[in-house]
């Protein structure tokens, strides 16, 4: 029995994965050639490193098919519903900063604010017969942060890639989107309502809680917790 | 007989959960009413213009790359209206009896399938008796069971607003909000002068009476989308016109504070919201409705004093209802959905209606809710 850790399979967030635990002492490498995804770890027994798409961890996590697994905490919140009841959060490794935030036209001088959001759609609805449309992909997480604070009028559009440029294709007025610096939002024309983004997400390391954890990978799992020095990290994983 | 649900021979609605909704549906007819039904797909279009994002959380839409997104039925009352709207003749009683499907949250062990026993009646003579006819023929059903009536109006909630000392722009904001009781007293408190408007509104009316709003616009990068510099420029104007606006007396902003901490039996909420009538006139005439209600249920031998008003009871569920409304609730489980339910929705009609509106009541039962109750009381 080994314990199964689910890493991003490429870019910055493998690398940063990889650095972040090599700074604990446990060494994560890939195997074979540039294009296999295989991977070994080396200064933690019985543990198997496992590389995925970083938008499949969540789903791999809530599933049991791995134990840990390094992923944004946008994602995990957005395909999971029941996210506290399938995964826990064990570290936030500090790379990989994102919020998820509203933006709208910055030639929209009229609106700072989602009371400004909220009035400007029941406007738009009057005027052009259709709901107010905002791009995302993170529907849930959107729309629970609009119903909370009771906008209304407005309906979500999906996009999954390019959202920022869907107000200039005349396919949404406003979109909800991950972003790191703005920059792709000011160079499409865009800005950020104030106030509170709907999430700020970053790369996590999360544990499943439906996973089978048997003796083996719980002894892994404090091995790990120790590597990190930090005695709690087995707290509130284990089902019993 | 095989039966595929939840576990070995579970369903999500029993046997004895379609006998008790095939005795409710044949007790609906006995009072006079015709019976129809209502296709499970319903195409989504209509029902996500009405509700917007909120259905599309809180019923099963499927995708179909030919007619459009279907959305599984999460209520028989806009079939119903509609199919009365398109050939019905006035006045009409209906009844229906079948599954309804709805999303539940996470964590939340409630059945995502169930079935509705329900009871329409379009009839504009006399709407205070049809109030009645609806709540108590649902009662009658229910008189075995113990119970507890809890009834509203959101009538008496529009009323008050109607009567605000203050511009059209804000009575009909707060009108729009009656449903997201959050946003809703964020609004009554900023137009009453509690709270300050929000930050930069100042700022912005104030730059673009210096230097006109066509130039504040196009410094803030290109026109782009389908929203128009006319409707940004239109918005400034009444933002303008907002700033002006004196705030909303005190006096009348406790009025709706005071509807909404109502909680009294039927009987002393409406001598509690007649004083309030003396601050606020155009309470009276949703005031009298209310007690020829409440006179129309004391013919049909409910007893105002044992019915509970709930100043803001239906603000919570979808924006439908804009009169009575009611819930019947288990007293033994107070947790459990309310075992019947309904409401007035003459606007419904109107929306629906193409042109044409009729005033409307009616109300469901939940057939699995009963035969729970019932086997518990064995």
């Amino acid at each position: 029995m080994t314990l199964k850790l689910g890493v991003p399979s490429k870019g910055r967030l493998m690398e940063k994965t990889f650095d972040w635990f090599g700074k604990h002492g446990v060494t994560l490498r890939r195997t074979g050639s540039d294009r296999e995804y295989a991977g070994a770890v080396e200064g933690l027994d019985h543990v198997s490193l496992v590389l995925l798409s970083a938008g499949e961890i969540p789903r791999e996590l809530a599933a049991g098919r791995i134990h840990l697994g390094v992923t944004g905490t946008d994602l995990v919140q957005e395909k999971l519903p029941d996210w506290m009841r399938q995964v826990r959060s064990l570290e936030a490794l500090g790379f990989g900063h994102a919020d998820l935030i509203l933006a709208v036209p910055r030639c929209w001088v009229d609106v700072e604010t989602l009371d400004d959001l909220d009035a400007v759609a029941a406007q738009f609805r009057a005027n052009h017969g259709f709901r107010l449309r905002i791009a995302t992909k993170y529907h849930r997480l959107v729309h629970a942060h609009l119903s909370g604070h009771g906008v209304a009028d407005y309906q979500l559009v999906d996009s999954q890639g390019a959202t920022e440029g869907t107000v200039a294709n005349l396919t949404a007025e406003a979109i909800a989107d991950i972003t790191s610096t703005g920059e792709t939002l000011r160079a499409n024309h865009l800005k950020i309502l104030k106030g509170e983004p709907v999430l700020r997400s970053q790369a996590t390391l999360f544990a499943s809680r439906t996973a089978p954890w048997e003796a083996a990978e719980r002894t892994a799992l404090q091995a790990l917790g120790q590597a990190l020095g930090r005695d709690d990290l087995t707290e509130g994983v284990f089902h019993d | 007989m095989p039966s595929w649900g939840a576990g070995p021979n579970a369903m999500t609605i029993s046997q004895a959960d379609r006998a008790v909704g095939a005795r409710l549906f044949s007790a609906f007819l006995d009072a006079g009413a015709a019976p129809v039904d209502a296709d499970i797909l319903q195409p989504a279009e209509t029902l996500l213009d009405l509700y917007g994002e909120t259905i599309r959380h809180r019923a099963y839409v499927t995708a179909d790359a030919v007619r459009g997104e279907q959305m599984l039925r999460p209520d028989f009352t806009v079939p119903v209206v509609q199919m009365h709207m398109s050939e019905g003749a006035e006045p009409a009683r209906y009844a229906y009896m079948g599954e309804v499907f709805r999303k539940q949250a996470a964590g939340v062990e409630r059945p995502r399938e169930f079935l509705q026993a329900g009871y329409e009646v379009f009839d504009g003579k006399d709407p205070a008796a049809a109030d009645a006819e609806v709540f108590a023929l649902l009662r009658a059903q229910l008189a075995h069971l113990p119970t507890r009536a809890v009834i509203g109006d959101i009538g008496i909630l529009r009323a008050a607003i109607a009567g605000l000392t203050t511009t059209p722009e804000r009575r009909a904001a707060l009108l729009r909000h009656i449903w997201r009781p959050r946003r809703f007293r964020a609004l009554l408190s900023r137009f009453g002068g509690q709270l300050p408007e929000p930050e930069g509104r100042a700022a912005l009316v104030a730059e673009v009476a210096e230097k006109g709003v066509a130039a504040v616009i196009a410094a803030n990068g290109p026109d782009m989308g389908r929203r128009s510099p006319d409707e940004i420029t239109a918005r400034i104007a009444r933002l303008r016109a907002d700033q002006e606006a004196t705030p909303i007396p005190a006096t009348e902003v406790s009025v709706l504070e005071d509807i909404s901490r109502l909680r009294e039996s039927a009987p002393n909420a409406l001598e509690r919201l007649r004083d309030l009538a003396v601050d606020l006139s155009t309470l009276t005439p949703a005031l009298d409705q209310m007690e020829a209600r409440l006179e129309a249920l004391a013919v049909r031998g409910e007893d105002p004093a044992m019915l509970e008003f709930d100043g803001t009871y239906g603000r919570a569920s979808l924006e439908y209802y804009d009169g009575f409304v009611f819930g019947i609730f288990a007293r033994a489980r107070p947790h459990m959905a309310p075992v019947a339910s309904g409401g007035r929705y003459d606007a419904l009609t109107t929306v629906l209606g193409q042109g044409r509106a009729i005033p409307a009541v009616g109300g469901v039962i939940r057939p699995g809710l009963v035969a729970a109750l019932e086997e518990a009381q064995r």
